[in-house]
């Protein structure tokens, strides 16, 4: 996001500044995406969700681990504004490391299995031959190893530990990816351009970053902003089970969990968190949707 | 050319091919797409190919290039100013590839990259072979721009290849073969695409261009209307071989080769009545992997006899830069 910003911060330079693709470009996709109410009202909400769970933690008196015994069941009001739970511990404080923690398991298994999945499957389809077989066949060897029963010999295996949710969903989400850019690899492959740069004397190297990187992107984007809220609802699974972050730290799918127990009781303790979510998630789709519409350039204005 | 020994020739030639074949393997046996094949290209010199889709004129083009498909089979010589192709390393190709020998595509509409400025693109192959500064390279490409009639070349510089028209973005595809001021630019088909106004417009462009540069162009069509507009000498391809080679006037006048008499008899007149069926050649080509023993058009040929069907006519001279594969040697007009 912010390399997007930064480019449409640059000034207007004359022609002769943009004969790199990326300035021009980047301040077009930008001024496009601008258009996009939808995608800005969630992008907004995505940047208010953020900026809260980053501050709010620093600036409250109450921190997410130690217990009130006096303020037990609180309901959300002046002292706690979203209300304390079952061991008096302020909501909002809890909600705001939930969130902290969903985005950053999100954001990084996404980054992680993005990685992969596009080296993986870029180089099977450029490659293509025996390598694109042999690569693809273990890519359908892995999408067999049913994910619940992995997550639970991985947990028995090394613990209850923070990195290991990373590890067990970006290893399970990367294969999507690498299926798709091998097969979007595939088709750049036979397109004239391609074949007309190779005409032009370019290395491999040069070809795959100039010219079929560029035409990856779209999809990748797109992919990559939808697997954000897939992975933050995997944890939210994971940790509604009990395999996910451990007590007392909280995700946003444990304060669900938790909130679950209350149900009929106490409302606010599953709303609350059950919004964020939503809100993250839902932001998420709607910003992945505009950048692949802002980041073509075909589109029409 | 055939009075000279062939190595003189050769020396002589800007690109020297000798005996080339392009062979593929398929599951149902050896194709081959280009079937021993000599051509002479001279400096400057406009060379048109014609020949039916499968004639293997493209593959003869790729080849020069070293582009064909992954699989193919070269062997025989092509020469490049001395140069020896065939069998040469990818890096020594790459470095002749875009910035002496450079090639013009059929489709403008995908033979540019969606994603990135004509400017980008145009200034793409002065950048990488010569390291030329952003600003050099810019100002070369606004040079050519405006030789190839773009007008408001800096704006269209800005811009990307859908916000152009077809015949727009074909003169920048020749500006982006012509910006390393390549010795030879092949064109494969690089009017097919466009509408017929348009043809016209990049034929003039094309016949301009060559005299203005010193490059060769080989045009690659298997429109022969495309070919008496621009060539100087032509070579006529049927199933991967070279069935007729003369200059333009001389092909036009006395063609040699049945084959080219059906092609040339093909042009639907521009003036007079239309004949009630539009003339065409009978029959189809034949299936390259499964050629018969004599002479490929024989099974289609109103002028066929024995011979033709037994052993496969060689290329001999008929005249002074003329050469006719065919044991034919009386009048063509109607197949006897």
């Amino acid at each position: 996001m912010n390399a997007v910003r930064d480019a449409a911060d640059e000034p207007r330079g004359d022609v002769a500044a943009d004969a790199a693709p990326t300035a021009g470009q980047w301040r077009r996709s930008w001024e496009r995406l601008r258009r996009h109410v939808p995608a800005l009202v969630a992008l907004a909400m995505l940047g208010l969700v953020v900026l809260l769970a980053l501050l709010v933690p620093l600036v409250s008196p109450f921190d997410y681990a130690t217990p009130d015994w006096d303020a037990l069941y609180v309901p959300p009001g002046t002292a706690h504004l979203f209300g304390t739970d079952g061991l008096g511990r302020d909501l909002l404080v809890r909600v705001m490391w939930g969130c902290r923690v969903s985005l950053l398991v999100g954001i990084a298994a996404s980054l992680v299995s993005v990685l992969i999945g596009v080296l993986w499957g870029g180089t099977a389809g450029y490659v293509g031959g025996r390598t694109d077989s042999l690569m693809m066949r273990m890519v359908d060897i892995l999408y067999t190893v049913p994910f619940i029963p992995l997550v639970i010999v991985l947990t028995v295996l090394f613990g209850r530990n923070f990195l290991l949710v990373f590890v067990a969903i970006g290893a399970v989400s990367w294969l999507d990816i690498a299926r798709i850019v091998r097969g979007q690899t595939l088709t750049l492959k036979n397109r004239e351009f391609i074949e007309a740069a190779r005409a032009l004397g370019l290395s491999n190297a040069t070809m795959i970053a100039r010219h079929v990187v560029p035409n990856l992107l779209g999809v990748v984007i797109i992919y990559a902003t939808l697997t954000v809220p897939t992975v933050i609802l995997f944890e939210a699974f994971l940790s509604f089970l009990g395999l996910g972050v451990h007590a007392p730290l909280a995700s946003l799918g444990t304060l669900l969990s938790d909130g679950a127990h209350h149900m009929k009781s106490h409302p606010y303790l599953l709303t609350i968190p059950a919004v964020f979510l939503t809100l993250i998630v839902c932001s998420f789709s709607y910003v992945g949707d505009a950048l692949r519409d802002a980041l073509d350039p075909r589109e029409l204005r | 050319m055939s009075a000279l020994p062939p190595d003189l020739a050769a020396d002589a030639a800007l690109i020297a091919i000798r005996d080339l074949h392009v062979t593929y393997r398929t599951p149902t046996g050896t194709l081959n797409a280009v079937d021993g094949v000599n051509v002479d290209l001279a400096p400057g010199e406009f060379l048109g190919v014609v020949g039916e889709s499968g004639s293997g004129k493209t593959q003869l083009l790729l080849a020069m290039l070293g582009l064909n498909a992954p699989g193919a089979r070269l062997t025989g010589s092509i020469r490049f100013r001395g140069q020896e192709l065939v069998g040469a390393g990818e890096r020594t190709l790459r470095t002749l590839r875009g910035a002496r020998i450079a090639m013009i595509f059929q489709d403008p509409m995908t033979a540019l990259n969606p994603y990135l400025t004509i400017g980008t693109q145009l200034t793409e192959g002065l950048r990488h072979h010569q390291g030329a500064s952003r600003a050099a390279a810019r100002r070369r490409a606004l040079e050519l721009l405006d030789a190839v009639h773009i007008p408001e070349p800096e704006r269209r510089f800005a811009q990307h290849p859908h916000e152009l028209s077809g015949g727009m973005r074909q003169r920048i595809v020749i500006a982006m073969a012509l910006i390393c001021e390549p010795d030879v630019l092949l064109a494969d088909e690089p009017t097919t695409a466009l509408d017929v106004t348009v043809q016209a417009q990049i034929l003039a462009l094309l016949r301009e261009l060559r005299s203005r540069t010193r490059a060769a162009i080989v045009l690659v069509t298997h429109d022969l209307g495309v070919i008496a507009e621009v060539a100087d000498r032509v070579l006529v391809m049927y199933a991967g071989r070279v069935v007729e080679q003369a200059d333009v006037h001389r092909l036009f006048s006395d063609a040699r080769h049945p084959y080219t008499e059906g092609l040339r008899r093909s042009i639907v007149p521009l003036t007079g009545p239309l004949p009630a069926r539009l003339p065409s050649i009978g029959g189809n080509p034949p299936n390259p992997a499964a050629l018969p023993p004599g002479c490929a058009f024989a099974p289609r040929c109103g002028y066929a006899f024995e011979r033709c069907r037994a052993t496969p006519p060689l290329l001999e001279p008929v005249a002074v830069g003329h050469a006719s594969a065919c044991y034919y040697d009386g009048p063509l007009g109607r197949p006897p």
